[in-house]
């Protein structure tokens, strides 16, 4: 007689009625593909844990934002938010379809730079810019987004000294009746010191101001915040015309726009309660089409640096489940070998997580830790799941923003990212780190060498 | 260890105990060992037998079954000075 399958045993109390801060099952099948390529395929090629990016959701993510905006208003232009996603094949993806690129550090300037955006194409933003990377932005023909009035002076002595000319924004914070504010970044708007800062600006004759910029959140849950922001931008750039009879060329209204990911402490499914694209596209639109500014004279271009509602979705997190252990109050904890060291948005998402092997109909609330020695490393504090046994792998989604640049390296080196093209091959875009990877940046003094371990 | 008197488990796996009045969900797997409980085998004899009648490794079985008599002790299924770890 043949053998039964095991199944894990399990007991679960019916509490008929009663609330489950576990919440209820989500997933319905095992995720056994991505892009039609098998899961376990990857993961014995490349190991676990693994990230994966999926180009044909990167393409259908852009084209669908540009889609949206671009049937809306007539000039818009995307610059790729590198500091979401800075691996090349990324970026290059993005700048394929048409992206500039929108930097701020000059790690990230010169990562645009080795990706072919032309100088020109290149938006730098943040509150650190040495002089040396002024300097050559500048002699690269770079848009300048100015943050404060340290970089606006240091700016223009460079420009003295070095008889230069630059084109610059200036970034512009505000209240849109959204809290808190972002009012450490740029000049603000209704205390003053934003118009101070265009008065200075428009006072040097080696600077030419460009555009304006403002950036007013992130995971941004009101279209209507944009509208306000994209008003107040207009008010002052009509009040720029007005006075200085000096036209701005474009309004940057940075990023921010949602993911499809949940909210730590939402209620619903953050896919139920974010602004789709489309409402992104017509809250700013809207308001610069009706707006006096926008009405007179040419309109300005539209630049967009949205980078976690066009990545996010494109990216999983392939992982295994190392051991299962139960927890001093009676609740099952299942420990992955994947942390918060390589899922940083984890702190602030509930991110979905997918067996990638079929399971039974039983399911069971868990707390999903990751592999290190450390308390803080929760994946998911709450979660209802099936009956994972060790070796069982898994797929987590909606990973494809900042975590493959907020990942840490610490007690674990980072893994392999692979790329499924459109034609859905897998290509490795970037490599798993190795001790040697970490202690090639290592020095030990020359008094230490001969020490051994006793 | 025991089991409580009158637990009653249906074949899809429904259980219910009387005496406290709750009731609980569990699989194949569980219904086997409360089935094995109620004829009164011991944790040994039960290893033995679910060996024969699934397949999986022992390690995992002992490693499981472990759990789940802990589960039935805490919700009270298992006599509690019978349980296992009851002190």
């Amino acid at each position: 007689m043949s053998k039964r399958t095991y199944e894990r045993p399990y007991l679960r109390k019916l509490n008929a009625g009663l609330g489950n801060k576990f919440g209820t099952r989500h997933s319905q099948l095992p995720v056994t593909e991505i892009d039609g390529v098998p899961v376990a395929s990857i993961m014995d090629e490349y190991g676990s844990p693994c990230f994966v990016l999926s180009e044909q959701t990167i393409r259908q993510t852009y084209r669908n934002a540009v889609r949206a905006f671009g049937t809306r208003y007539p000039k818009v232009q995307m610059a790729w938010s590198y500091k979401t996603n800075y691996l090349n094949a990324v970026c290059r993806i993005f700048h394929e379809e048409g992206s500039w690129a929108e930097v701020v550090s000059i790690f990230e300037y010169r990562k645009a730079l080795g990706n072919g955006v032309p100088g020109h194409q290149i938006l730098f933003n943040g509150p650190d810019k040495s002089a040396d990377d002024l300097r050559f932005a500048v002699q690269n023909g770079s848009l300048i987004h100015i943050d404060h009035l340290d970089e606006l002076y240091q700016l223009s002595e460079i420009l003295a000294t070095e008889d230069l000319k630059a084109r610059v924004a200036l970034r512009i914070n505000m209240d849109t009746g959204v809290y808190p504010l972002w009012d450490r970044f740029g000049f603000n708007y209704e205390n003053g010191s934003a118009w101070t800062a265009v008065t200075k600006v428009m006072a040097q004759s080696r600077m030419q101001l460009a555009g304006l910029h403002c950036h007013i959140g992130t995971y941004m849950l009101s279209s209507q915040a944009y509208a306000v922001a994209a008003n107040k931008l207009c008010d002052l750039a009509l009040e720029i015309r007005n006075q200085y009879q000096h036209r701005i060329e474009y309004l940057d209204l940075g990023g921010g726009f949602a993911s499809g990911n949940t909210l730590k402490g939402s209620y619903l499914q953050g896919s139920d309660v974010i602004p789709t694209m489309d409402d992104y596209a017509e809250a700013i639109s809207g308001a610069i089409l009706q707006h006096p500014f926008g009405m007179s004279g040419e309109l300005p271009t539209l630049f967009l640096e949205s980078g976690r509602a066009l990545i996010d979705d494109a990216g999983y997190l392939l992982g295994t489940v190392l051991a299962l252990k139960r927890l001093g109050d009676g609740r099952r904890a299942t420990i992955m070998d994947f942390g918060v060291n390589l899922l940083f948005t984890s702190f602030w998402y509930e991110h979905r997580i997918s067996p990638a092997q079929d399971y039974s109909s039983h399911h069971e609330d868990m707390v999903l830790y990751g592999p290190l020695c450390m308390n803080i490393d929760v994946v998911r504090e709450n979660v209802s799941l099936p009956l994972l046994q060790k070796g069982d792998r898994v797929v987590v989604h909606r990973v494809g923003a900042y975590n493959m640049t907020q990942w840490m390296q610490f007690i674990q080196m980072r893994p392999n990212v692979v790329l499924i093209d459109t034609r859905g091959v897998v290509h490795l875009i970037r490599r798993r780190e190795d001790v040697q990877t970490l202690n090639n940046q290592e020095l030990v003094p020359e008094y230490l060498e001969a020490v051994k371990g006793s | 260890m025991k089991i409580s008197q009158n637990i009653a488990i249906s074949e899809n796996g429904f259980l219910f105990n009387p005496a406290t009045g709750d009731s609980f969900s569990t699989n194949d797997t569980g219904k086997e060992i409360v089935r094995l409980l109620q004829e009164g085998k011991n944790q040994a004899q039960i290893l033995d037998a679910m060996e024969g009648l699934f397949a999986t490794d022992r390690a995992s079985l002992e490693k499981d079954l472990a759990d789940f008599l802990y589960m039935l002790g805490n919700y009270r299924i298992l006599d509690a000075n019978t349980a296992p770890g009851s002190l």
